[in-house]
This record gives C-alpha cells, sequence and structure tokens, in this order.
C-alpha cells in the first residue's frame, strides 16, 4: 500500500488488520509533515504524543479489541478546536499560550474512533478571514502555488491536506471556511447540516453559523469521518437529535432522475472564464449521469453577504468577550498592576492580543448590537435570514440538490486583496447564504484553471440531506477533470 | 404615612437563588460551603469553546414561583445576553431573560399593618450569577463558586408607597420561596437580595420622578432603613431647589444611610440578544399543570383557611403561616388533639420559647406534633390539668417522651376521684380552721384563692381544680 495516498479506510482497514501498524503509519507521516510542511506553515503545533497514542492503538489491536472507524489514522486539527494538553490558539496572539483541559466533542469523537492526533493546523485568527493571511503563526501557502493562498479560514486543514501531510483532517466553516479553501486547495470539505456536528469545544466565532466538518481527499473518506464525528451531544443545545446515517455505507454514484437545481440569481455573470468553465461541465456532466437541471429561485442570495456579516460579526463581538486576559490566555504587560483602572488593562490586553481584522469585526459587531441599532440591523438581518431560509426550502421543493460555484475564481495571490477587506468579503458570496440556512454544503475538486490551479464545485442539499448531497459529490467526484493532478509541493 | 406633602414611589427587584442541585447552565454543584473555585468546570470558567445547556430544574423552580405570584407562563421565553465586562463574569456577557422573561403581570396581595396591600409583578426572569470578586491589598482574588447558580429576578410595578411595604413585601416573597421551597431564603448567605428603586413625587402628582437604585440590600430591615433615608434625602435634595440625579446607590448598614456608587449618565449599554448557544425555551400546557398541581396551598390562603375553617384569630393564623414547616406542625397538633385554639397557645407560646432558646428549627423539634397533640388531648379530656401539662411538656422537651409514658412514670395523673378530694379537703380546712372562720365571717376577703393553693399543694398538683372548686365553695358557704 502506498501509504501517502491511502484512503482513510484503506489503512483503518490495513491497521486493524495489522497488515501495517498505526504506529509506522503515524510514523510516515510526522515525516512528510517534518519535511514538506516548512513550505506551507500549515501546522502550528505537532502533538509530541502522536506516536505513543499510535503504539496505545496497535496495543489495543493486539488485545482484540474493536478500535473504530479510524484505527490509525492521522488527523491533523483546526486550531479552533479545543485539544486536551495541546496548545489551542484560534490562530490569535490572545490564546497564544492556551492549552485547553479538555477534548472538543469532535476531537473526542475522533479519537474514540482510533485516529492519531497529529498536531493542530493553521488557520485565520479566530476564523476571521478567506485567504489565511490574519493567523497570528502567519500565513499558509497553497501547495498548488506557493505564491499564493490557500484560503480561509480553514486554509492550514486544506493545505495539510492537498499535500497529504496527513489524511484527514477537520475545519470549521461560518460562511464558507471549510469549503473556499478546499476549492482553492483541490480537495473535499464539507460543512455539514447546523446542528449535526456537536459545536462543544469549537472556539466559537459566530454561534448560530459555525459547524465543524471534514476536510479530507475523497468523498468516500468525507462521508465516513462525518459519521464519525456527528450525532446528539449533550453538551450543545443546538445539537441535533436526529440518528447518523450510515452515508458511508450508502454512497452511490448513481445520479439518475435526479434534479438538480442552479440558483438563477447566480448566473448574473462575474465569473472568472476557467470557474465558469468548470461550473457548466459539472451541471453537462451530471446530465449525461441521466440528472435534470432545474432553475430555482433564491432571490435573497443577494443580500448573504451583508446579511452574513452583520449576523456573525454580533456573535463574534459577545464571543470573543471573554477574552480579556484574566483567567487564561494572553495577558499585556503593566510595570505593576496596583493602580491600573480595569479598563486599561482589557484595552492594552485586547488591544494587543487581537489582529486587526478581529478588531475590524468586533467593532463592526458591537456596533450592530448597540442600542438604538439592534433592529436595524442585527434584528433586521435576522428576518431576512428567515426569508432566505424559507426561499431555499421552497426551491429544495423543486429539486434534490443546488449545484454552484464555490468560489468566483481560483486562488488568488497572497497580499492581493488583504488590504481591501470589502473585495474579500465578497469571496464568500456563494459559501454565506448556506450558512445562514443552516443548509449542509460541501466542495468537491472538479477542474484545474489553464494556470494549475484547482476548482471544486459546491453541492447544497436539504436540511439533513447529506446523504443526497454526497452521492452527487461522488458523481461529480467520478467525472472529474483533474484525476491524478497532484500539487506542485508533492 | 406623610412625607412632608410628597408620595414616594418605590419598586423592588429581589434576586432570588434557586436551590438547584446544580448550576443553571451546567452540572457545576452550588453548595455554599465549597472551597474557593471548587465548583468551577470548563463551562463555569468561560473555557473556550464552553457551552450552556439549561438546568429543568431551574425552569421548574421558576415556573412554580411564577405560579404562585399569579404569573402568565411564556410558552415561549427567549435566554438572551447581557454584554458587559467584569473580572468575575467570565463570559464577557450574564446570561439573563431579557425581551421574553419565563413570567409575567403577576400580582400578590398581603398585609401591612392590618390593611390589604396589592402590588404587581411586572415580570420574574431566569439568569445566572455572576462570581465574587475579594479584594485583598494590591490583588483581587476571584471565586467562580457563584458563577452558573441560577437566579429568579422577582420585579414589581412602582406600586410600593412606604418603607415598610416594601419591606413587607420583601418577607411576603420569602415566604412563598420557601414554601416552594425553591430558595432557601438565607439572606446572609445572598440567597436572596434586594435592590430597590425609590423616586419621591408631590402628593398627587401622577409624573413619576427621577428614580435612584438602591443595589443589594441583604436585610428586610435594611431595605425599610435604607428606603426611608432615601426618601428623606431625596425630599431634602428637591426642597433645597437641587435635582435627583439618576444613579445606583450602596446601603451603608453601619453608618445608616445610602451613597453614590456610580452615575447612571456613563450607563452600560449592554448590548442584548438572543444566546445563539440556547434555543428559545418552550413550555407546554402539560408542563405547566403538572407543576401547578404540585404547588403548595400558600401561606396567605392558609392563613385564611385557619380562620376560617379553625376559628384561629388573624393573628394567630398569621404567626402559624409563617413558615410552612410552622404550618405543617400546627395542622398536624390540631389533626391529633382535635382542639385548634389550644393548638395555637400551645405552638406560640410554649413550644416557639422553648425552640427559640434552644435555637432549633420547628423541623428538629424533639417534641413532635403528634406528641403535643396527644397532650393537648390529655387535658381536654381532664386527665392531667394545665399546670401539670406544662410538667409534662418540659419532659417531653427535655426527653422526647411521649405524654401518656411521662404522666404514667410519674404518677401525675389528675385526681378527678370526688371522695378523695374532698379528704384532702377537709384536711386543709381542720388545719386552717382560723382562716376558715375569717372566711365565713366576712372578716378577711379573698380567701378562697388560698384554700385552692392550699389544696392543689396538698395534692402535689394533681387535683382537678373544677372539682376542687365545685367542693371547696359548697363547703365555705
Amino acid at each position: 500500500m502506498e501509504l501517502t495516498f491511502a484512503s482513510i479506510s484503506d489503512i483503518s482497514e490495513a491497521v486493524k488488520t495489522k497488515k501495517i501498524s498505526a504506529k509506522e503509519v503515524a510514523d510516515h507521516f510526522q515525516k512528510r509533515i517534518g519535511s514538506l510542511d516548512k513550505q506551507l506553515n500549515s501546522f502550528t503545533s505537532i502533538n509530541p504524543d502522536s506516536l505513543k497514542q499510535a503504539e496505545a492503538l496497535d496495543d489495543r489491536i493486539a488485545k482484540g479489541e474493536d478500535v473504530g472507524l479510524l484505527a490509525g489514522v492521522p488527523f491533523g486539527i483546526k486550531e479552533m478546536l479545543c485539544t486536551k494538553n495541546l496548545t489551542t490558539t484560534a490562530g490569535s496572539k490572545i490564546l497564544s499560550n492556551f492549552v485547553p483541559p479538555y477534548d472538543a466533542t469532535v476531537v473526542a469523537r475522533l479519537k474514540k474512533n482510533g485516529a492519531t492526533i497529529m498536531g493542530k493546523l493553521n488557520q485565520d485568527e479566530f476564523a476571521m478571514g478567506s485567504s489565511n493571511e490574519t493567523s497570528y503563526h502567519g500565513s499558509v501557502k497553497n501547495p498548488w502555488d506557493t505564491s499564493r493562498v490557500p484560503g480561509g479560514s480553514s486554509g492550514g486543514s486544506a493545505a495539510a491536506q492537498a499535500a497529504r501531510l496527513v489524511v484527514g483532517t477537520i475545519g470549521t466553516d461560518t460562511g464558507g471556511s471549510i469549503r473556499q479553501p478546499a476549492s482553492f486547495c483541490g480537495i473535499v470539505g464539507v460543512k455539514p447540516t447546523y446542528g449535526r456536528v456537536s459545536r462543544y469545544g469549537i472556539i466559537a466565532f459566530a454561534s448560530s453559523l459555525d459547524q465543524a466538518g471534514p476536510m479530507v481527499s475523497t468523498v468516500k473518506d468525507a462521508a465516513l469521518t462525518l459519521e464519525v464525528i456527528s450525532g446528539h451531544d449533550p453538551m450543545d443545545s443546538t445539537s441535533s437529535q436526529k440518528t447518523v446515517p450510515q452515508w458511508s455505507k450508502n454512497l452511490s454514484q448513481d445520479v439518475k432522475g435526479f434534479k438538480v437545481g442552479v440558483i438563477k440569481e447566480y448566473l448574473k455573470g462575474g465569473l472568472d472564464a476557467d470557474t465558469e468553465k468548470t461550473f457548466n461541465d459539472s451541471l453537462e456532466a451530471l446530465k449525461t449521469l441521466g440528472a435534470e437541471i432545474v432553475e430555482v429561485s433564491v432571490s435573497m442570495t443577494e443580500f448573504a453577504v451583508p446579511i452574513y456579516y452583520l449576523i456573525a460579526t454580533s456573535e463574534a463581538s459577545s464571543n470573543l468577550a471573554r477574552y480579556d486576559g484574566i483567567r487564561y490566555g494572553y495577558r499585556a504587560e503593566f510595570a505593576s498592576l496596583s493602580g491600573v483602572e480595569l479598563e486599561d488593562f482589557y484595552g492594552k490586553t485586547r488591544g494587543e492580543g487581537f489582529g486587526s481584522e478581529v478588531k475590524r469585526r468586533i467593532m463592526l459587531g458591537t456596533y450592530c448590537l448597540s442600542s438604538g441599532y439592534y433592529d436595524a440591523y442585527y434584528n433586521k438581518a435576522g428576518q431576512v435570514r428567515r426569508l432566505l431560509t424559507e426561499q431555499y426550502l421552497a426551491a429544495f421543493k423543486k429539486c434534490d440538490v443546488i449545484l454552484s460555484p464555490v468560489t468566483t475564481a481560483p486562488a488568488f495571490k497572497i497580499g492581493e486583496l488583504i488590504s481591501d477587506p470589502l473585495a474579500m468579503y465578497m469571496n464568500d458570496i456563494f459559501t454565506t447564504s448556506t450558512n445562514l440556512a443552516g443548509l449542509p454544503g460541501m466542495s468537491v475538486p472538479y477542474s484545474l484553471s489553464k494556470s494549475g490551479l484547482p476548482i471544486g464545485i459546491q453541492v447544497t442539499a436539504n436540511h439533513f440531506d447529506e446523504q443526497r448531497m454526497l452521492n452527487v459529490a461522488a458523481a461529480l467526484e467520478a467525472s472529474s477533470l483533474m484525476k491524478g493532478q497532484k500539487p506542485h509541493v508533492i | 404615612m406623610s412625607y412632608r406633602g410628597y408620595e414616594p414611589v418605590i419598586g423592588i427587584e429581589i434576586h432570588v437563588q434557586l436551590r438547584t442541585n446544580s448550576k443553571i447552565f451546567c452540572a457545576d454543584a452550588t453548595t455554599f460551603e465549597a472551597a474557593d473555585n471548587e465548583n468551577v468546570s470548563p463551562v463555569s470558567a468561560g473555557m473556550p469553546g464552553t457551552l450552556p445547556v439549561v438546568n429543568k430544574k431551574a425552569i421548574e423552580f421558576g415556573i412554580k414561583t411564577g405560579l404562585a405570584l399569579g404569573c402568565n407562563i411564556r410558552r415561549k421565553s427567549v435566554f438572551a445576553r447581557k454584554n458587559y465586562f467584569y473580572p468575575d463574569m467570565p463570559k464577557g456577557y450574564q446570561i439573563s431573560q431579557f425581551e421574553k422573561p419565563l413570567c409575567e403581570n403577576g400580582q400578590i396581595t398581603f398585609k401591612v399593618n392590618g390593611v390589604d396591600k396589592t402590588v404587581t409583578i411586572s415580570r420574574a426572569h431566569l439568569e445566572e450569577d455572576a462570581g465574587k470578586s475579594n479584594h485583598s491589598g494590591s490583588y483581587t482574588l476571584i471565586n467562580l463558586n457563584r458563577a452558573g447558580i441560577p437566579l429568579l429576578e422577582v420585579v414589581t410595578g412602582p406600586d410600593l408607597r412606604s418603607p415598610s411595604e416594601a419591606a413587607e413585601y420583601g418577607r411576603t416573597i420569602r415566604q412563598i420561596v420557601r414554601y416552594l421551597d425553591v430558595c432557601d431564603g438565607n439572606l446572609e448567605e445572598g440567597s436572596m437580595r434586594c435592590d430597590c428603586n425609590v423616586s419621591v413625587r408631590k402628593e398627587g402628582s401622577k409624573e413619576l420622578g427621577t428614580k435612584v437604585e438602591i443595589k443589594n440590600v441583604n436585610s428586610f430591615r435594611f431595605v425599610e432603613k435604607a428606603i426611608e433615608y432615601e426618601i428623606e434625602r431625596q425630599i431634602d435634595e428637591i426642597e433645597r431647589g437641587g435635582k435627583i440625579l439618576q444613579e445606583t446607590r450602596l446601603w451603608d448598614p453601619d453608618k445608616n444611610r445610602t451613597f453614590a456608587m456610580r452615575s447612571k449618565e456613563d450607563a452600560q449599554d449592554y448590548r442584548y440578544f438572543p444566546d445563539p448557544d440556547l434555543l428559545p425555551l418552550i413550555v407546554t400546557d402539560e408542563w405547566i399543570e403538572k407543576l401547578r398541581k404540585e404547588l403548595p396551598e400558600l401561606p396567605i390562603a392558609r392563613a385564611q383557611r385557619f380562620q376560617q375553617e379553625h376559628g384561629l384569630p388573624e393573628y394567630d393564623s398569621q404567626v402559624l403561616t409563617t413558615e410552612k414547616s410552622i404550618a405543617d406542625y400546627y395542622e398536624e397538633t390540631a389533626r391529633v388533639s382535635k382542639n385548634y385554639k389550644a393548638s395555637s397557645n400551645w405552638i406560640m407560646s410554649e413550644l416557639m420559647r422553648e425552640l427559640n432558646t434552644a435555637n432549633v428549627q420547628i423541623e428538629n423539634s424533639p417534641i413532635t406534633p403528634t406528641q403535643l397533640g396527644k397532650m393537648i388531648g390529655m387535658i381536654d379530656s381532664g386527665t392531667i390539668s394545665g399546670k401539670i401539662a406544662k410538667a409534662v411538656f418540659q419532659e417531653m422537651w427535655n426527653s422526647g417522651k411521649d405524654p401518656e409514658d411521662i404522666v404514667k412514670e410519674k404518677g401525675l395523673v389528675q385526681i378527678t376521684d370526688t371522695a378523695a378530694i374532698e379528704k384532702i379537703i377537709d384536711e386543709v380546712l381542720t388545719a386552717n380552721a382560723q382562716a376558715v372562720d375569717d372566711h365565713k365571717s366576712g372578716k378577711k376577703k379573698n380567701l378562697f384563692g388560698f384554700f385552692v393553693g392550699a389544696v392543689m399543694k396538698a395534692s402535689k398538683g394533681q387535683a382537678s381544680p373544677d372539682i376542687v372548686n365545685k367542693i371547696l365553695q359548697e363547703k365555705l358557704k
């Protein structure tokens, strides 16, 4: 078995049947990280215990214990997820010294299923960004072209996965942060239905939008990982009680008779030529496979980006209030604390601890929630959000899934948009409405641009209908025009 | 009461600490006596990534209190975030209910100086408590044991008109939450804290004056004193031509005055919004009805029943219903003794005195209500005299024995045998021949009581006073 490109199920099967030890697998990928990550900056820290964890798993297998679906599979975890005894910074200086005393539920479920945690992955600070340039740990480079961004905010996860430094990664998606970097880096990224995956232990950015999901190499791996991390968690009131289907077992490429929706408001132009061609090719491919393309209308998507930024920044301004240097995390230095006014303490600590993008969003969110503005901004945004959701539900009466581009263009150059926050925000035009409506969405790699950059396709489904979304993605994967292509870094 | 032609307008907010075993949004214990920061998990500490999950018991306690206060229970209430920075508030916001509280529009009636007073309850909402800062030299130490303790904030309309009404309102709320067993009512431990909103206006005026909030008063006596002071202070200020500042003040019990804490002019903008980590709180009709059925008879209704069905005086009814445990004790005693007034008398005088002296709660009384009831029954059946009963009572208190056993052991049974009593009387009269003469000749008056005393003494108190009286009257004619 060629370990570098092996699938999750291949590795898990080989480890369980003792064809290879978990330790050998972990060792292989640890070496890859050591030799390749200098070019990418995708890892922020390496788990010093990964080999020990793998060995312990081998012992359990030797004793005949059942070790779960991800036996010995090396995973990288986005910095946004708390890992017990492993530094968790959310890409921010203010948490640069934070070591959680507990595991996020997602991480606990990966461990319970035998995954080896290799380390933590870089990201935009508090997941705020679409390019992975706002991290306290520095920018991540795109493995297909290191002068370009990997996308954000789960850029570290996308880059590490694309370069096969690990076999699976976990990202988080608040407005497209799994799907956009997955598209930029040519991997599969899934944002599940809101409530499908517990948010417990995921550092909150915007609570009503955040959702963790797998960022992996194949649709099958995505289905398998999603099965492991999904399901009700008594520690998260917003997590769903719905049973978790066996998506990987029921995965099928058969889309005959499927109605594939295209949002007509998305067809107004503004796509770069390669992206437009990729999207049209994907529609053609599905048609050839027997699917029917139908036009649907979700007119409120026009407002998705502004609504998203009102809601996300408002919630973030409140969620980030706890970082005050009192109980944990970074604290500004004072010659002596006696005589320091409380406001000055908070001001200096937060002023030094947060980066400029985070400050910009805290300011915006604080303004939106202020008395006198709440009704005009946060409340109004909530009303439009409900209308948007209703329009999606109406659209899903006419189609099984909705297909769209993930981004308007492939990965841009590092530094190209960083000084233009509005242009950067518009990057999320195809992805934010999915979060606002709580729908599952995923990005599946489909083609390469003329300059050799990956372009993904976004598949969106109705609430809790991940199966159909994964099946359409599997069909697209099978007809993908970039099979066998590898990033330059490899 | 008159205040120099001014009328005080008072509203009260009481934070009632609900006596759940765990905190309102996580499983941490709520024990008061825990060591510093012992009851603190990552959730209480507001660690990154942690989430709140609401405690069902806290909701039930909130609903029960709302029902007892005559409130409407909202079928869909919403937890909001109240955003402000404070070192002992770990998340940077407090989870509270704002626009859509659990309970609304109630009212309660209670007696102030014998007159009925009705106060509206505008709302009662659930929220979490903050932690505690302990200032020690140049350090501030933070204890998060309190962070996340469930509170029900009960808010009145501006309906109270005097300090004594305000204090009595507070006592009434305390009485009710203790009856419901949703709060221990322990003000010293901070289980109830009062904020008083006070303003004054010219009598007859309909407009409200500028209100001042007196925060965190921890006794109803202080509520009364603080408001009294504040009314006088405000009137003085107005009479002097000054203006009342809208501000928060604190009560200093040592100096007997309020002082300014902070001006409301730089008041916080709390930026309330629905907490996205918690779904709206949905309460079904069935749930409310189930809880309504669990409500005990409340003190005011119970006092009325004691007056109407037991024929007790208003005073007795009120004393006996101050605490549910006392009312329960009384009802059980009366059930056994079948004598309402005597049961009330014995509890209010003898039992209460002993309990107070020994500092024992009525639940832990060494005399059970059954024992007391039986003893009263023995008086009524003539088995023992009232005087012997006092000795029996003391013995019951000391030993916890049943009254029948005590009477038997000590031979305290009342002598009702007429012949035996007549014999004792004859002996007493013989021994006091001179006095008998004096009595009969009318030389000295009021000697009758002397003979009764002497006979009772000779019988060691066991002779039936009724029979003694009757025979003595015959013999001394």
